[in-house]
């Protein structure tokens, strides 16, 4: 370095290099503000809560007392009604979103559409507990269900799984589409064959957001009738359920400092499911590209 | 022009984007197992009208042409004809080798699979492969991604995927314009090789290329209006020794272009 040849823009360069390290500090600096919050409110909550978490808890029902208290109706009714949102808001996602992709004449129509998703993705999640209410509730009187629970929270996300789904078409790109139809495949072939299996990992991604997104919502099923006191798992489709949220936010609001550890026990456990459907969904999503890359 | 009758032949062709011409007044015919090289500066309109010749085209929503293209005789733009079906006729490799992300057997064995094919599939696999001339290195590795191909082997595995529904005509846009001298004179004999049994056309820029591999040869050069025209079409020996016109020779001489 000492004998180096003296350059005309050293200065400059000094200069730059600086530049370049502050921003690096600072992006630095931007995740350890992140991370930080987040490892100490999983640490509050590990710190009051886990000594709750055992099977009892899980297996058993909510009760007046504290220390007796489970929250094995409310996992049932998460699992349950998650499964009905995530089947729905996936199948019909993808669908809406290979017809605007790939079928859709790209014209006023097609944008207004468009326009009015990216809409529905911002409208507040009480809404559309209240649709939910008049529609699935009251007008196809499927009863404070988890049917229709499921249904409302497939109608909350599926903006989301449309939106995803289809950045994850328009990705694939336009030569493999060809290659498709230069073979002589139709439209359809080209779309089941090559089309999507290539946008499988990014719909994935998709609905792994929109599912955790819906798997932590309280709102609109409040405001749709699930109940909050649930001493019963969902014996099928039209049963009345309560949900995680539902129950931890029950919790937290009783007087007794015994509920606010149950409360806590109530956190991890929806932390634990989120975070092993979200594995899950990784899992899956490696073993695709893995096979398409191969 | 020809003894026997074009496999393809344009008659008075011109094809808009939207309110932009591109070609206009083309006529031209393929010759069947000919190689035939379409020639010209870029932008004018060379891989325009390639893409007529199998309706790909049809996929770009702005795209109207009027005059027609014929098939073996047959109106290729007629109502009833399905573009799908004729696509399998007419074979297409691209400028960049495009091979789908699936192993090297099941990008060969798609276009029969997606045409219905009942049969040996393994063993019209290995033909099509062998004759790209491409066998002996990938034998081994049928089960292998098409991904992890070099370029030139990719685009042999696309003329592979091509012959395998076993085309009548293939349409190449630019082969080797993204591969290296020894993959593009692999490509280049095997194009002598196919053009036994199969009517080729090739879109180049490289007119070395086009004197080197084909029978025919169209020039297409813009006019002042930036509309393209044929300016002549002939014997590639023909437009490359003794020019009729001017232009052809300016071009081919590089004095433009």
């Amino acid at each position: 370095m000492a004998d180096r040849i003296p350059g005309r823009f050293d200065r400059r360069m000094r200069r730059r290099r600086l530049e370049g390290q502050i921003f690096h500090v600072l992006c630095l600096l931007s995740i350890l503000v992140g991370l930080g919050m987040l490892a100490a409110l999983l640490l509050n909550i590990f710190m009051e809560g886990w000594q709750r978490v055992n099977w009892s808890f899980l297996t058993s029902f909510p009760s007046r007392h504290p220390e007796a208290a489970g929250i094995r109706a409310a996992l049932f009714g998460s699992i349950y009604v998650i499964a009905v949102a995530g089947t729905l808001a996936f199948s019909f996602g993808v669908a809406a979103a290979i017809y605007l992709e790939e079928y859709a004449s790209r014209n006023w129509f097609a944008r207004v559409i468009q326009i009015n998703i990216a809409n529905l993705a911002g409208v507040p999640s009480i809404v559309y507990g209240i649709l939910g209410l008049e529609i699935f509730v009251r007008f196809l009187a499927l009863g404070k269900s988890v049917l229709a629970g499921g249904f409302t929270l497939a109608l909350l996300v599926l903006p989301i799984v449309i939106i995803a789904s289809e950045e994850a078409l328009r990705a694939v790109p336009s030569s493999i589409r060809e290659g498709g139809y230069a073979l002589g495949a139709t439209r359809w072939q080209t779309i089941w064959r090559l089309v999507l299996p290539q946008a499988f990992p990014g719909i994935l991604t998709g609905v792994i957001l929109a599912v955790s997104r819906a798997i932590g919502e309280t709102a609109p099923l409040i405001v749709m009738g699930a109940l909050t006191f649930v001493p019963f798992t969902p014996d099928g489709p039209l049963s009345r359920f309560t949900v995680l949220p539902i129950q931890i936010f029950n919790w937290v609001s009783r007087p007794q400092e015994g509920f606010h550890e149950a409360a806590a026990a109530g956190i991890i456990v929806l932390l634990v499911v989120l975070l092993s459907m979200n594995a899950l969904a990784v899992l899956l999503r490696n073993r695709f590209q893995r096979r398409m890359e191969g | 022009m020809a003894e026997n009758c074009p496999i393809i032949e344009t008659r008075e062709l011109n094809v808009c984007y939207g309110p932009v011409c591109v070609i206009d007044q083309v006529n031209m015919g393929v010759e069947p197992n000919r190689i035939t090289a379409i020639i010209g500066p870029s932008g004018s309109g060379k891989s325009t009208l390639l893409r007529c010749f199998n309706r790909m085209n049809d996929l770009i929503p702005s795209f109207h042409m009027s005059g027609s293209v014929l098939f073996a005789g047959e109106d290729l733009y007629d109502d009833s004809v399905d573009p799908t079906e004729i696509r399998y006729q007419i074979g297409m490799v691209f400028q960049r080798p495009n091979p789908f992300p699936k192993s090297i057997f099941d990008n060969v064995a798609f276009g029969p699979r997606v045409n219905g094919f009942r049969g040996d599939l393994a063993a019209l696999v290995e033909q099509s492969i062998r004759r790209a001339a491409l066998w002996d290195e990938v034998k081994d590795r049928l089960k292998d991604s098409a991904l992890s191909l070099s370029g030139g082997q990719q685009q042999r595995l696309c003329i592979a995927r091509a012959l395998a529904v076993q085309p009548r005509v293939i349409l190449m846009d630019e082969p080797c314009s993204a591969l290296d001298p020894i993959s593009t004179q692999a490509i280049e004999e095997l194009m002598r090789e196919l053009s036994n049994e199969y009517s080729i056309v090739i879109v180049t820029h490289n007119m070395q290329q086009a004197a080197r591999v084909s029978d025919y040869t169209a020039f297409l050069n813009p006019r002042e209006d930036k509309i393209s025209e044929l300016i002549e079409f002939d014997q590639t020996r023909q437009i490359f020794t003794n020019p009729k016109d001017e232009r052809t020779e300016a071009y081919i001489t590089g004095r433009f272009g």
